[in-house]
C-alpha cells in the first residue's frame, strides 16, 4: 500500500511530469560527439571526396565514368590481383599462426602473467609497420642482412633464386609479422568464449577430441575465424607503408599505385584516376568487412 | 553412520546399476579434496550430496563422471570398475551448473547428439529426441537455440540430452543453481518426476538443502573430503549425527546442556537423550526452532514446565514466522511458529515457551562446543536459511 501512495504522488495517472516538475533534456548522446566528429572527419569525409573525385573530371568538369574506365588497364588489373593474392595470402597465413596462438593463450589463465605479457607484445606488434620494419626485415634477411650473410656462410642462400624479400613474396613475409598478433588480437575473445562445459558435456555424451572439435568447437570457432581471417585481408589490402618502404620502383599493388598517381606528374584529364583505385580498393574492402558483420553477429550470439 | 535405503524399484520398471565409490582421494596442490570417500548409490536411487563449497562433493561427481582422475580409490558401476575409463567411455550422462547447451545447435539437435555419436540412424535420432524433450516438456521448444530458451528450459533440454543416451548413471552437478527461486522449485520436482520415471541411478550435487531433502532418497553430506552422515531427509533433518550436519541442515539453536545418566538438562529442563550413548558432562543441545512452541498457541498438555521470555524479533517467512525470544541473561533462542499464530506475538511481548522432548539431539562432542560457563557466552543462535 505505502508504494501504491508513493506512486501515486509521484506521477499523475496520465503519466506526464508532475506539475512543476523539469523535464531533462536528454543528453547521453553528447558523448558520442568526438567520436562522431573524429570519424565524420577523418573518415567518412576522405571517403566522399574519393566516391565523388572518381566519377568527376580532373579539370574541375562534370560527371565522367572515364577514371573507372581507365582502371581497365593491365597493370592496374595487376596490381589488384596482386593486392588481393598478398592480403588473402598474409591473412591465412596470420590467421592459422595466430589462431593457434590464441587457441594456446586461452587455455592458460586468463589472469596469468605469461598472457597479460603475449597480449600486450601483441598489441605492439599488430601496430609495427612502415619504415621500420622494412629496415627489421632488410638488416636481418635482406641481401646483406645478417642472417642472410650467416646462413651463407654455412652455404644456404636464400636468394638463389634471385632477391624475392622486395617482391610480392617478400611482402607476404613481411606482413605477416603484423598479421599474426593482430589475429591473436582479434581471435582471442572468441576463444574465450567457448566453455569448458562444452567439452565437458561432449565427452560425457561419448565424444572424443575429434567429435568435440567437428561437432563443437570447430563449428562455433568457425564463423569468427573467417571473420578475423577478412579482418586481416583488409588490413593487408590497405597497408601502405611497409610495401613502399620495401618496394621502391613500380606499384605492384594498388596502394604503392595510388601513391604513385599522387606523386608523380599525372596526364591531363586524368587528375581523379587515384581516386578512381582508391575507390576501387573501398569496394573491396566494403564487401570484406559486410562478410565480417555478418560472421561477427553469429559468433556474437553464440559466444557471448 | 549410513542406512539401508529399499530404492531399488522406481519409475516405469527400467532398473537402474548400482554405483560404488570406494575410498576415492583426490588432491589438488597439496590440498585433500576428497580423503578416503565412500559411498554406495542402489539400482535406481537418487543420492543427493550436500555441504559447503569446497566441502569435495563437485570433486566426487568429476570423478564418477571420469572428468579428473583419482589419485586413489575406486568407481565401479553395475560391478565394473570404470576408475581407468575416460569419460567418453563410462556412459554416463551429466548436467552441468548451466551454459552446458551446444550454442550453434538447437534443443533437439543438442538432444540427440550423444546419439548421433553412437551412429543411431537420423530416423531414429530424431524420434529419441523428440521423446526426450516431450519428457521434460519442451516439445514446442525444439527448434529453438539455447540463446532463445530461458535458463530453466535450457536446463531441461540438458537433462532430456543426458537421458536420451540411455545412460547407466546421471550426474547432476548443481543444475538449479543458476536459476532464480520459483524456477529452481518447479525443476527440482521436474527433475524428480522424470527421474523416477527413467529409473536411473543418479548422483545430485547441490550446497541447496532444500533442494537436496527434497528430491534425494537419501542425502549424504560432506564436509572436507568425507561424508559426515549419509541418511534419508527425514533423519538427517531430525537426528543429525553430528553438530556440523544439524547446523548445516537446517536452522538450529545451539543450547548448553548438562549430560547426566541418560538425560540432559537443557534451559532448566530435563530431557531424555536421544543417543544414550552420549557421555556424562557438558555437553551442547541441538534444537530446532519448531521444538519451540509459545504458550497458548497449542493446548498441548504433554508440554514441559514453560520458559519466560521476551520476543525481540519475528521474521516473516510466509506460511511461517521466525520468532527470536529473548530468556534473559543474554540468552535468546529462536522459534517458529505458522504465521497465523506468530502474528499475536509481535515484538515486546512476555512470552511463554515450551520446548519439545522429542526433538532434542545432545551432541557427543562437548569438547569440541564451548563448555555451558555463563549462560550469555555460551548460547547461540547458528543456522542457514532454508
Amino acid at each position: 500500500m505505502a508504494l501504491d501512495l508513493a506512486e501515486a504522488t509521484s506521477t499523475p495517472a496520465d503519466g506526464r511530469p508532475a506539475k512543476g516538475g523539469r523535464r531533462r533534456l536528454p543528453l547521453a548522446w553528447l558523448g558520442g560527439v568526438p567520436f562522431i566528429g573524429y570519424v565524420s572527419i577523418f573518415l567518412l569525409l576522405p571517403t566522399a571526396i574519393v566516391i565523388f573525385g572518381a566519377f568527376l573530371k580532373g579539370n574541375g568538369g562534370g560527371f565522367t565514368l572515364d577514371n573507372l574506365k581507365s582502371l581497365n588497364q593491365d597493370y592496374v588489373r595487376s596490381a589488384f590481383e596482386n593486392s588481393v593474392i598478398l592480403s588473402a595470402a598474409s591473412a591465412l597465413i596470420g590467421a592459422v599462426v595466430g589462431g593457434v596462438f590464441a587457441y594456446v593463450i586461452a587455455t592458460g589463465r586468463r589472469d596469468g602473467t605469461m598472457r597479460r605479457i603475449v597480449t600486450s607484445a601483441c598489441g605492439v606488434l599488430a601496430q609495427f609497420g612502415g619504415v621500420t620494419l622494412a629496415f627489421a626485415f632488410i638488416a636481418t634477411i635482406g641481401g646483406a642482412g645478417f642472417i642472410t650473410v650467416f646462413l651463407a656462410n654455412h652455404g644456404i642462400d636464400i636468394y638463389s633464386d634471385g632477391v624475392w624479400l622486395y617482391k610480392l613474396n617478400g611482402l607476404v613475409l613481411v606482413y605477416t609479422y603484423f598479421q599474426i598478433p593482430l589475429m591473436v588480437l582479434v581471435f582471442l575473445p572468441a576463444v574465450d568464449g567457448i566453455r569448458p562445459q562444452w567439452r565437458e558435456a561432449a565427452e560425457s555424451l561419448g565424444g572424443t577430441t575429434w567429435h568435440y572439435w567437428r561437432h563443437v568447437a570447430g563449428p562455433l570457432l568457425f564463423p569468427a575465424f573467417i571473420g578475423s581471417a577478412l579482418l586481416l585481408f583488409a588490413n593487408a589490402f590497405s597497408a601502405y607503408a611497409t610495401a613502399a618502404a620495401l618496394v621502391s620502383q613500380g606499384g605492384i599493388i594498388v596502394p604503392l599505385q595510388i601513391g604513385n598517381s599522387l606523386s608523380s606528374e599525372v596526364i591531363v584529364g586524368q587528375q581523379n584516376y587515384g581516386k578512381a583505385l582508391a575507390f576501387g580498393m573501398i569496394v573491396v574492402v566494403a564487401i570484406v568487412m559486410a562478410l565480417y558483420v555478418v560472421l561477427q553477429r553469429r559468433t556474437t550470439k553464440w559466444l557471448k | 553412520m549410513t542406512e539401508a535405503v529399499g530404492v531399488a524399484t522406481l519409475g516405469t520398471g527400467r532398473a537402474g546399476v548400482q554405483v560404488r565409490l570406494e575410498d576415492l582421494r583426490r588432491r589438488y596442490a597439496g590440498v585433500s579434496a576428497l580423503d578416503g570417500f565412500s559411498l554406495t548409490l542402489e539400482p535406481g536411487e537418487l543420492i543427493a550430496l550436500l555441504g559447503p563449497s569446497g566441502c569435495g562433493k563437485t570433486t566426487a561427481l568429476r570423478l564418477v563422471a571420469g572428468l579428473e582422475d583419482a589419485d586413489g580409490g575406486q568407481v565401479v558401476v553395475d560391478g565394473k570398475d570404470v576408475t581407468g575409463l575416460p569419460a567418453n567411455k563410462r556412459d554416463m550422462g551429466m548436467v552441468f551448473q548451466a551454459y552446458s547447451l551446444f550454442p550453434h545447435m538447437t534443443a533437439r539437435q543438442n538432444v540427440a547428439f550423444g546419439l548421433r555419436l553412437r551412429g543411431v540412424k537420423s530416423s531414429e535420432r530424431k524420434q529419441r529426441a523428440g521423446d526426450m524433450l516431450d519428457l521434460v516438456g519442451l516439445s514446442a521448444q525444439a527448434d529453438r537455440y539455447a540463446h532463445q530458451m530461458s535458463g530453466g528450459q535450457q536446463q531441461r533440454v540438458a537433462l532430456a540430452r543426458a537421458l536420451a543416451i540411455r545412460p547407466k548413471v546421471l550426474l547432476l552437478d548443481e543444475p538449479l543453481s543458476a536459476l532464480d527461486a520459483k524456477v529452481r522449485a518447479q525443476l527440482r520436482d521436474e527433475i524428480r518426476r522424470v527421474q523416477l520415471e527413467v529409473g536411473t541411478t543418479t548422483l545430485f550435487v547441490t550446497h541447496d538443502q532444500e533442494e537436496a531433502l527434497a528430491i534425494a532418497d537419501r542425502v549424504g553430506v560432506m564436509r572436507a573430503g568425507h561424508l559426515e552422515q549419509l541418511d534419508a531427509p527425514g533423519t538427517v533433518y531430525s537426528r543429525p549425527q553430528t553438530p556440523f550436519v544439524a547446523e548445516f541442515v537446517g536452522l538450529s539453536n545451539r543450547i548448553p546442556a548438562m549430560v547426566s545418566g541418560k538425560t540432559a538438562e537443557v534451559l532448566g529442563v530435563h530431557l531424555p537423550l536421544v543417543d544414550e550413548t552420549t557421555s556424562d558432562g557438558p555437553a551442547i543441545a541441538i534444537v530446532r526452532p519448531e521444538a519451540f512452541t509459545l504458550a497458548g498457541t497449542i493446548g498441548d498438555t504433554s508440554l514441559d514446565a514453560p520458559l519466560a521470555g521476551t520476543v525481540i524479533a519475528t521474521a516473516f517467512l510466509g506460511a511461517v514466522s521466525r520468532i527470536t525470544v529473548d530468556l534473559g541473561g543474554g540468552l535468546t533462542v529462536m522459534a517458529q511458529l505458522p504465521t497465523s499464530e506468530a502474528s499475536a506475538y509481535p515484538a515486546g511481548t512476555a512470552a511463554l515457551l515450551h520446548l519439545r522432548t522429542d526433538a532434542v539431539l545432545v551432541t557427543r562432542e562437548a569438547a569440541v562446543v564451548p563448555a555451558p560457563g555463563p549462560a550469555a557466552a555460551a548460547v547461540e543462535n547458528v543456522g542457514r536459511a532454508g
